[in-house]
């Protein structure tokens, strides 16, 4: 190894770091390291004038490569990472030691140990950076083209608003019609508008644009490929279709929970789920009436499926407002009707509370009861009567007789296993796909290149569905329109001299990252940059030691080993 | 730190801990947070995954002078491995009879997985691992019988 330029900086941390560790005994302790050029404390690494002189520290110096002492590498790696890449230094060549996490504060009680620990971590440090060699993102191609599986509302202006940004888009829907749940309500919170009507313009507004080619019985079979370049082939009318795109959107949707024998009366003629309340009220020609009969008094059940103390603890969103939304329907139907509303707590969140004041202003009553003490539905010759305990009034028992019972079922993630298996898509807590971070990056996935929108990512009301499908649609869009994508490098590689393609890094990868290829005149492994994540599960299976993962290198790994143990106490 | 002072200088076994980038580092950062105290002679290398420690490399640390090795597993937390958990215990089985096989006593390899908020396991682990490590005394080979035929 040619003689490296090294720069050292250790912070104080204001204090963090130096009440309880020797900044500048590490410092000294260092300071005459091979390759070590420029050693320095600092008060704040982080800060704006740190990082200046760093970075001039680099470009006058002609450091080759930086180790900062500071913080846990979970706050400013990505930080320093930059402030090197705008110095012109490889970010990989970069190194961060964590003096504050695992050293100063964990051992507060112990300077002189916290300061040798330092200067052994800060050896290990300049030993990573001594041996790291400069890495390039992986880049791959990207086709202007992407998949949508589900034509609901979400996967509908998904679809639209790919093909307008000039994007090819094939739009899977597994029914004989597009829509999903939204194509079956004829009035919708909160702009009293037709769901049919909306999806009716929506299916028109895609057909319309040439980029969108839909099928309709279809169903995702298979997967292959990088992102960026994905091998999809899809079974439609009993025939197998093979296709390229860049990327894929999942808008599978969700499903009405459906309550069990007996959960809340369910199964006794006349108590109903909210999306049969809702079809019978949109259905009907003047007064509400059911099997025949007038309907005089409604009661609905909050919560059913939703904000269980085990099972579906969450809450659905949608479930409050289209209750309430349909409640006001009724009343315009029947103006006479009496409606009791059992709820938990109602949220009608943002300007959803509107609802609520329309309905108490027609007449609606509410009741509210304890998780401890749900309402009980009973029937008696036919006729329904629910009895609860109203928290609102001190807890008075009420019985109400009643016409119907509506169930306000939450929403279920829908059965989609084999689609599932085919994407290996990760699946959250609630059983709905899962985001790789609900606030920072809510429609990305682990697998690269696919993304979830709508309420096949978690309870969504259709505008909340369509937001979120919007921010897939343009996430897709970054990926694909530059006509190329950018990986994380700290991937796996093979040495082709040790290989003797034994094939067992092959079985240790789920993620199949490994092809067969020539070298010589043998056959050896070779990893496919794209698909490899870098966790090195291939690593230790190697039976010839021909694996490594770059940034984690065997050598690098022993020499932070012998670092650790180097010396004395500085 | 507690125990016999033997001769001028007490012992303090040093501890290499494998942890990991994405969940059990957080979990060690987490300790030091809360200024959790254990040996400061207990120091670590994240790796991306568990199941990605070479066997060879705990040998290695075990030759060159540490005393003990802890696997600070990523268990059912792992993001990239499904099976992380029985990869992982695979790995420490095999470290362990390659110290076996080079005369270095097994117990000086000790795995858990410590989930991203486990402050206090990791806490208890080292605690505990560092007084055993002291009855044990320095590492040294030949300590238990070479069992390679
Ligand atoms: C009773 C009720 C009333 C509601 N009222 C309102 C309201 O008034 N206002 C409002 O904003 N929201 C309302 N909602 C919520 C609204 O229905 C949802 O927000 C919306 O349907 C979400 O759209 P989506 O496209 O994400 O999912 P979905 O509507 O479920 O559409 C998903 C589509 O994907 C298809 N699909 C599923 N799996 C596959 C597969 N493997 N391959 C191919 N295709 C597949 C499905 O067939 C479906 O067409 C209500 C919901 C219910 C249940
Ligand atoms: S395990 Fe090692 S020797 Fe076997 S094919 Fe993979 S890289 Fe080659
Ligand atoms: S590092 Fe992980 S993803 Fe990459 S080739 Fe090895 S096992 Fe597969």
């Amino acid at each position: 190894m040619s003689k490296r330029k090294i720069g050292v900086y250790i912070c104080h941390c204001g204090g963090n770091i130096s009440d309880y560790v020797d900044v500048e005994k590490v410092r000294q302790a260092i300071e005459k390291e091979e390759d070590v050029v420029v050693a320095k404390t600092t008060m704040f690494a982080c800060s704006d004038a740190a990082q200046q002189e760093m970075m001039d520290d680099i470009q006058q110096k002609g450091l080759d490569a930086i180790v900062i002492a500071s913080c846990s590498p979970k706050l400013h790696l990505f930080t320093f990472r930059s402030m090197a890449q705008r110095a012109g230094l490889n970010p990989y060549q970069y190194v961060q030691v964590n003096l504050r996490e695992q050293d100063s504060w964990a051992h507060t009680d112990d300077i002189e140990g916290a300061t040798e620990k330092a200067i052994r971590l800060v050896r290990a440090g300049i030993a990573k950076a001594r041996v790291s060699k400069p890495l390039e993102p992986i880049r791959v191609e990207t086709e202007k083209k992407a998949l949508i599986v589900g034509g609901g509302i979400s996967g509908l202006r998904a679809a639209i608003s790919l093909a307008d940004m000039g994007i090819y888009v094939f739009l899977l829907e597994k029914e004989k019609e597009l829509g999903g749940w939204v194509k079956n309500f004829s009035s919708m919170y909160p702009h009293n508008r037709s769901g049919r009507e909306i999806i009716q313009k929506l299916v028109e507004e895609a057909k319309k644009r040439e980029r969108i080619t839909i099928f309709t019985e279809a169903e995702l079979i298979e997967k292959g490929g990088v992102l960026g370049n994905f091998q999809v082939k899809i079974r439609t009318k009993g025939e197998e279709i093979n296709l390229e795109v860049g990327s894929i959107i999942i808008a599978t949707g969700f499903e009405e929970y459906r309550p069990s024998e007996g959960e809340f009366g369910f199964g006794l003629p006349g108590v109903v789920t909210l999306s049969q309340f809702k079809k019978m009220v949109e259905n009907s020609q003047g007064e509400l009436r059911f099997n025949g009969k007038k309907v005089n008094t409604v009661a609905y059940i909050y919560c059913v499926g939703s904000r269980q103390r085990e099972g579906n603890t969450y809450c659905s969103r949608y479930c409050c407002n289209a209750t309430l939304h349909t409640a006001i329907l009724a009343s315009r139907l029947s103006p006479s009707i009496r409606q009791f509303h059992l709820y938990r707590d109602i949220r009608t969140y943002g300007k959803n509370e509107l609802l609520y004041e329309e309905a108490s202003k027609l007449g609606s009553v509410f009741l509210k009861w304890s998780e401890d003490q749900p309402p009980e539905v009973s029937s008696q010759n036919g006729h329904l009567r629910v009895r609860v305990k109203d928290l609102l009034t001190d807890g008075e028992e009420v019985e109400i007789d009643t016409d119907l019972v509506v169930l306000v079922t939450g929403m279920v993630p829908r059965d989609n296993q084999a689609l599932t298996e085919v994407l290996k898509l990760p699946i959250g807590r609630d059983g709905f796909y899962n985001e790789i971070h609900p606030k920072l990056r809510p429609v990305e996935t682990v697998i690269d290149g696919v993304y979830i929108a709508g309420a096949s990512q978690g309870p969504k009301n259709s505008y909340e569905a369509v937001a979120s499908s919007l921010a897939a649609a343009s996430k897709v869009a970054t990926l694909v329109l530059k006509g190329f994508a950018e990986l994380e490098p700290q991937v796996a590689t093979v040495d082709p001299e040790k290989c003797e393609w034994c094939g067992l890094c092959l079985e240790a990868c789920p993620y199949n990252a490994f092809e067969k290829v020539k070298h010589g005149d043998k056959e050896v492994a070779k990893v496919v940059e794209a698909l490899c994540k870098g966790c090195g599960g291939c690593v230790p299976a190697c039976p010839v030691d021909a694996i490594d993962v770059k940034g984690y290198e065997d050598a690098t790994i022993k020499s932070m080993i012998e670092e650790l143990l180097a010396g004395g106490e500085g | 730190m507690e125990g016999e002072v033997k001769g001028a200088e007490e012992f303090r076994p040093k501890i290499l801990v494998f942890s990991t980038n994405n969940i059990s580092d957080l979990g060690i950062d987490l300790a030091g947070s809360m200024h959790m105290h254990y040996p400061p002679t207990v120091y670590t290398i994240s790796v991306p995954c568990s199941s990605g420690i070479k066997p060879s490399w705990i040998l290695h640390a075990i030759e060159k002078g540490f005393d003990g090795v802890f696997i600070a597993a990523d268990g059912t937390d792992c993001p990239y491995l499904e099976d992380c958990t029985d990869r992982t215990a695979k790995i420490a089985g095999k470290a362990q009879e390659l110290l076996k096989e080079n005369g270095y006593n097994p117990v000086r390899l000790k795995m858990a997985a410590i989930c991203s908020v486990c402050a206090e396991p990791f806490v208890n682990h080292m605690k505990n691992f560092y007084h055993t490590l002291k009855q044990l005394g320095p590492s040294r080979k030949g300590e238990v019988k070479n069992e390679k035929i």
